[in-house]
């Protein structure tokens, strides 16, 4: 019954020492379902996070989905949510002194949906990029 | 004259037929109170959770009242709608024995639930829930949860969902007629099942 939130496989990253490299992956829920944006409209509401836990690269920004504003029953003002598919894009720098060669970045996607009638327990799921840096 | 008596009643029985037909096409209405047959009902397992105070509070304790248990948690907005309902049920019916007793979900403990308790002024005893809580109760996969007990520790309904006003109410109001079974028999385990101990009495 909880909804599955599924991310799309991204592609190997290739990354070059000294640069910045910026990574989209998609995220999708099943139709009927909402998960809080980044930004909710209650300080109560659990906001989707994602955090890169681990790897070579160095997080220099997350661009979140842009929120649509929807209104459900439950709700008396509409609620700031993402529905269906959207993106989630990171830009890393790639330090100069990363070691060459195939790697991982892992990171967890945090999120909370509800339908119009019922909320779920809030989720980690993980995220995981392959590198290669040259 | 015959020819018009006959299409006369003819005429009635297609319109009786029509209404009846129509009748019995009609969208079921909402369904009412869905308070189950006494001979349904299972016991509410019991469980030991904190309230605010850290004091422990057993459902058993609430034994000879009619019980509306409520699972919520704050980032729940179905729940949230229905918080105000059940404060107006905590203070029409409190006198003819009845209680809500909320169990929040938040992983984040009384520092989520301290200030959403005072901000909206709940009157009813809130007590912090645990998975092992969730598990006796179904796993509760989602919120609200909410379980109507009788005066006998019995599940008599649940809603899994934003539910009806109404529902909630007429079922209360339904198992606030009935009296509570002798003490015998009538109390709370853990597992569920039958036992024969005393319960203290929530004040």
């Amino acid at each position: 019954m909880a909804p599955t939130l599924t991310i799309a496989p991204v592609p190997t990253v290739k990354a070059h020492k000294g640069s910045v490299a910026v990574v989209t992956f998609k995220a999708a829920l099943p139709p009927g379902y909402h998960a809080n944006s980044n930004t909710p409209t209650d300080a109560y509401l659990i906001p989707l996070t994602l955090k890169w836990t681990g790897g070579p690269l160095q997080a220099d920004g997350i661009t979140y989905p842009k929120p649509a504003q929807e209104k459900y029953s439950f709700s008396e003002k509409p609620l700031s949510v993402v529905t269906g598919e959207f993106s989630i894009s990171t830009k890393f720098k790639v330090p100069a002194d990363a070691a060459t060669g195939a790697s991982a970045q892992n990171g967890t996607l945090r999120y909370q949906a509800c339908n119009d009638r019922m909320c779920f327990a809030p989720k980690t799921v993980p995220v995981m990029l392959s590198l290669d840096i040259e | 004259m015959n020819t018009f008596n006959s299409h006369l009643r003819l005429a009635v029985v297609v319109s009786v037929a029509v209404i009846l037909g129509i009748i019995a096409c009609s969208p079921a209405r909402p369904t009412g109170p869905v308070v189950r047959d006494d001979s349904k009902r299972k016991h509410a397992p019991d469980f030991a959770l904190k309230d605010a105070d850290g004091k422990l509070v057993h459902l058993a304790d609430y034994r000879g009242k009619v019980v509306l248990l409520d699972f919520w948690a704050t980032w729940c907005g179905p729940c949230v709608i229905e918080i105000p309902w059940f404060q107006e049920f905590q203070r029409k019916y409190k006198d003819r024995g009845f209680e809500v007793l909320g169990v929040s979900m938040d992983d984040d403990g009384w520092k989520a639930i301290t200030p959403f308790v005072q901000r909206r002024k709940i009157n009813y005893r809130v007590v912090l829930g645990d998975d092992k809580t969730g598990d006796q109760y179904g796993g509760l996969e989602a919120l609200p949860t909410t379980f109507v007990i009788d005066r006998n520790g019995r599940i008599a309904a649940v809603h899994v969902g934003l539910a009806s006003k109404k529902d909630f109410s007429d079922a209360i109001e339904k198992l606030l007629e009935d009296p509570a079974l002798p003490a015998a028999g009538n109390s709370i385990r853990s597992d569920g099942s039958d036992a024969d101990h005393r319960a203290g009495t929530h004040s």
